[in-house]
């Protein structure tokens, strides 16, 4: 069925408005007949149809304004394969002259909130090739995708948009191991039927949860998991960020500006891309019938969303100073939070850092974010009777969790990686060195 | 650096490769005496001498096969026809013979020959007259086929060509005789086969030859400055070899691809690069390649008609806009 589009009547229009319908629903056209009249930035101009056949859809009220490209009607053969909410506006008078009068009522929309995903005619959704590259490295499902190209065509504007005011896959991490692999299961591929009456509501899932959900799934089925855990004698890490934070200060004094801080998970970012650098084994991938071993360090770091999760990457962490980590981190932390992160700082991260510590959490293991091959979980730094010197003392701990793909790393690589990483936040200085 | 016309470029590079080689000489339709159609070998006979300047019968497929007896014997000679549309009269000489000799007796003989010949619409010279042929010979393997688009390039790829051992059909444009440029001095060679970015961007591609090359960088800086689009310019310089990971490497970075050409559609150069495109960067694609061509009829006389045939800015502009708005660019 011809669709027939908002043209671009001027070189700077962007979006026009329908000022009049002069055929309604059900209307014979011929190609070239004038359809309607669009006001754009600059003039009213006439709408001709470049097709022949019955006026079978008005999907733009008048007076309503969309983007150049947006379907704003659909001429068929007649036959009744028209839309069901045409119904009511294929009364219009016979009359072809200009000016039917066109109320909102009598021209209902059949597309509620824009035009429907371009998927609905066919199993295999329209969408540009690249739309269709960068939705499957990102594990969007192109159904979930709204087209704004030529006849609903998927472009990449639409991928991005819909990845980034939605989230992207992250690396979940919650208190409770046990606890989302459950939870996961039953949303990517309910293995038992829930079943719901009217003490439940049932709330669709956005595509953050949906692409959540069955990477997470992917990876927990996948990468058999296996956990290290090491208490970190925190009292150094501490007394550092204190150091760090108070020379921070100082210098924004004598500036005049206002101070910024560095937090703990700054220097575990940094520390861990240190331990990288010196564990090339461990930044790797598993890649089915190869390892992929990356040399470049790029830290991923879990940022909780209103609804979901999304990991911005710190590029080549290992050469950054904790200042610079914590800028960063802070900027995209900000914009992952108002949906305004590009593609490309959120994909491409070589090992994730999960911190639950700021909820209070001692200690939690985190899911592996697909395709890297180890995750931290960083819990609370929190004070406590330890022993120090034979004495026992109040001193600072800090639980970090290694989570890892054992088709990449064996438990000694582990292990070695996790030691070098406790011994470098117990002497934060060495990530100096 | 001088600025020259194109005209002054051929000129100059034709004879400093006369003094370079004694090798190289000229020969075609009223070069000597009457100093070339185009002014192009203006001074050569009297400087050179009718030795190195010949003056030849109106009988092309005569002229081209004595050149190529005349470079498989180790000279170097630089051919010229009047204009493209004569070359059909030669067409069994370059495609049979100066094509193939090399290959088919076994690398005995090379042929280092160069035919100039001026190519392209736009002068009101009619149907016959104002062809763009150079399809037909980019698609013969054994031919070199380079277009330069700039006084520099007409330089650089005239000398690659005369001192390059295949033989090279070099095509010039009427309309770029005139147009001005900076050129390098002294010795300066254009490696054959090397497409030019003659102006980075991000946004859409477009990729373009010979005088069009030059409308399409027009356009670009237009749109840069109006609109603040950032469109790519890719020059090929040279249809074959074509450079294909030229075109290639701006397709991925800008997901859009529009071939402004002065040739017919069908069969014609947009449809070699939008194939190299769909093979090459299929997955980087955010819109369909489009091509901007002449209208698909024997040039009209009439300038109004032969205006309107032919393509232009106009014309471009509306379709990378058409390609933009496909990708809710800005959207």
């Amino acid at each position: 069925m011809p669709q027939v589009f908002m043209p671009r009547l001027s070189d700077t229009m962007t979006e026009g408005t329908v000022s009049t319908w002069t055929k309604g629903v059900g209307d014979r056209i011929e190609k070239g007949d004038v359809i309607a009249e669009i006001e754009t930035d600059k003039a009213t101009m006439e709408l001709e149809a470049y097709d022949a056949g019955v006026l079978e859809q008005i999907l733009v009220d008048v007076g309503k304004t969309v983007p150049i490209g947006e379907v704003i009607a659909v001429i068929g053969d007649g036959s009744g394969a028209a839309a069901p909410a045409a119904a009511p506006a294929s009364a219009p008078p016979a009359d072809p002259t200009p000016v039917v009068p066109a109320s909102p009522t009598s021209t209902p929309t059949s597309a509620p909130n824009g035009t429907p995903p371009a998927s609905t005619n066919g199993k295999h959704p329209l969408a540009s090739p690249l739309a269709r590259n960068i939705a499957r490295d990102a594990g969007l499902d192109l159904a979930t995708v709204t087209g704004s190209g030529p006849g609903g065509r998927i472009v990449r504007a639409d991928v991005e948009h819909a990845i980034a005011t939605l989230g992207s896959p992250a690396a979940a991490s919650t208190p409770a191991p046990v606890a989302p692999a459950a939870a996961v299961a039953l949303s990517a591929a309910p293995a038992v039927e829930v079943q719901t009456g009217p003490d439940d509501e049932e709330i669709a899932l956005n595509n953050v949860r949906r692409i959540t959900a069955r990477r997470l799934v992917e990876s927990m089925q996948q990468a058999p998991h296996f956990y290290l855990t090491s208490v970190v004698a925190a009292d150094e890490l501490v007394a550092a960020r204190a150091r760090i934070n108070e020379g921070l200060a100082a210098l924004a004094t004598s500036r005049g500006e206002a101070a910024t801080k560095v937090s703990v998970n700054d220097i575990v970012v940094k520390a861990v891309a240190v331990a990288l650098r010196a564990h090339p084994e461990v930044n790797v991938s598993f890649g089915g019938d190869k390892l992929i071993r990356h040399h470049r360090v790029h830290v991923g770091i879990a940022v909780a969303l209103p609804d979901g999760l999304i990991v911005p990457v710190i590029r080549d962490a290992d050469t950054k100073t904790v200042t610079q980590i914590s800028a960063e981190t802070r900027d995209l932390a900000t914009r992952a939070r108002s949906g305004k992160l590009k593609v490309d700082e959120f994909t491409g991260s070589t090992f994730s850092v999960s911190n639950l510590g700021m909820f209070g959490v001692d200690q939690f293991t985190a899911v592996i974010n697909p395709p890297e091959a180890a995750i931290l979980a960083v819990g609370a730094t929190k004070q406590e009777a330890v022993v120090r010197d034979g004495q026992i003392v109040v001193g600072y701990t800090m639980a970090i969790t290694l989570s890892v793909d054992h088709r990449a790393l064996d438990g000694a690589t582990g292990a070695k990686f996790l030691a070098d990483l406790t011994a470098l936040l117990e002497n934060p200085l060495a990530t100096l060195a | 650096m001088a600025v020259i016309t194109y005209r002054q470029a051929l000129h100059d590079t034709l004879r400093a490769e006369l003094i370079r080689d004694p090798g190289v000489f000229l020969m075609g339709e009223e070069i000597g005496v009457f100093e070339g159609s185009y002014k192009i070998t203006a001074g050569l006979l009297t400087e050179f001498g009718p030795e190195r300047v010949r003056d030849t019968p109106i009988a092309e497929e005569g002229f081209v096969g004595a050149a190529i007896g005349a470079a498989m014997l180790g000279l170097r000679p630089v051919v010229e026809i009047m204009t493209i549309n004569f070359s059909i009269l030669a067409m069994d000489q370059i495609v049979n013979h100066a094509a193939k000799i090399h290959t088919m007796f076994g690398g005995q003989s090379r042929v280092p020959m160069v035919i100039r010949t001026p190519g392209g619409g736009g002068q009101q010279l009619a149907a016959t007259h104002s062809q763009n042929l150079e399809v037909w010979y980019a698609h013969v393997p054994g031919l070199k086929v380079v277009m330069p688009s700039t006084p520099a390039d007409a330089k650089g790829l005239l000398a690659a060509s005369i001192r390059d051992d295949d033989p090279v059909m070099f095509i010039e444009h009427l309309a770029l005789y005139n147009t001005k440029g900076e050129v390098p001095d002294g010795d300066y060679v254009t490696e054959i086969g090397k497409a030019a970015v003659t102006k980075a961007g991000t946004d859409i591609t477009i990729v373009s030859y010979s005088r069009m090359a030059a409308v399409a960088l027009d356009v670009a800086r237009r749109l840069e400055e109006d609109e603040g689009i950032s469109v790519e310019v890719v020059d090929l310089r040279s249809l074959r070899p074509l450079d294909r990971s030229t075109i290639l490497q701006s397709v991925r970075k800008t997901g859009k691809a529009v071939v402004l050409e002065e040739d017919w559609l069908s069969y014609g150069v947009g449809a070699e690069i939008a194939a190299t495109i769909q093979e090459g960067a299929f997955d980087y694609l955010d819109a369909p390649v489009r091509r901007v061509a002449a209208a698909e009829i024997p040039l009209p006389y009439a300038k109004p008609l032969e205006l309107a045939a032919l393509p232009d800015a106009t014309a471009l502009l509306k379709v990378i806009h058409e390609t933009l708005d496909a990708t809710r660019f800005r959207g």
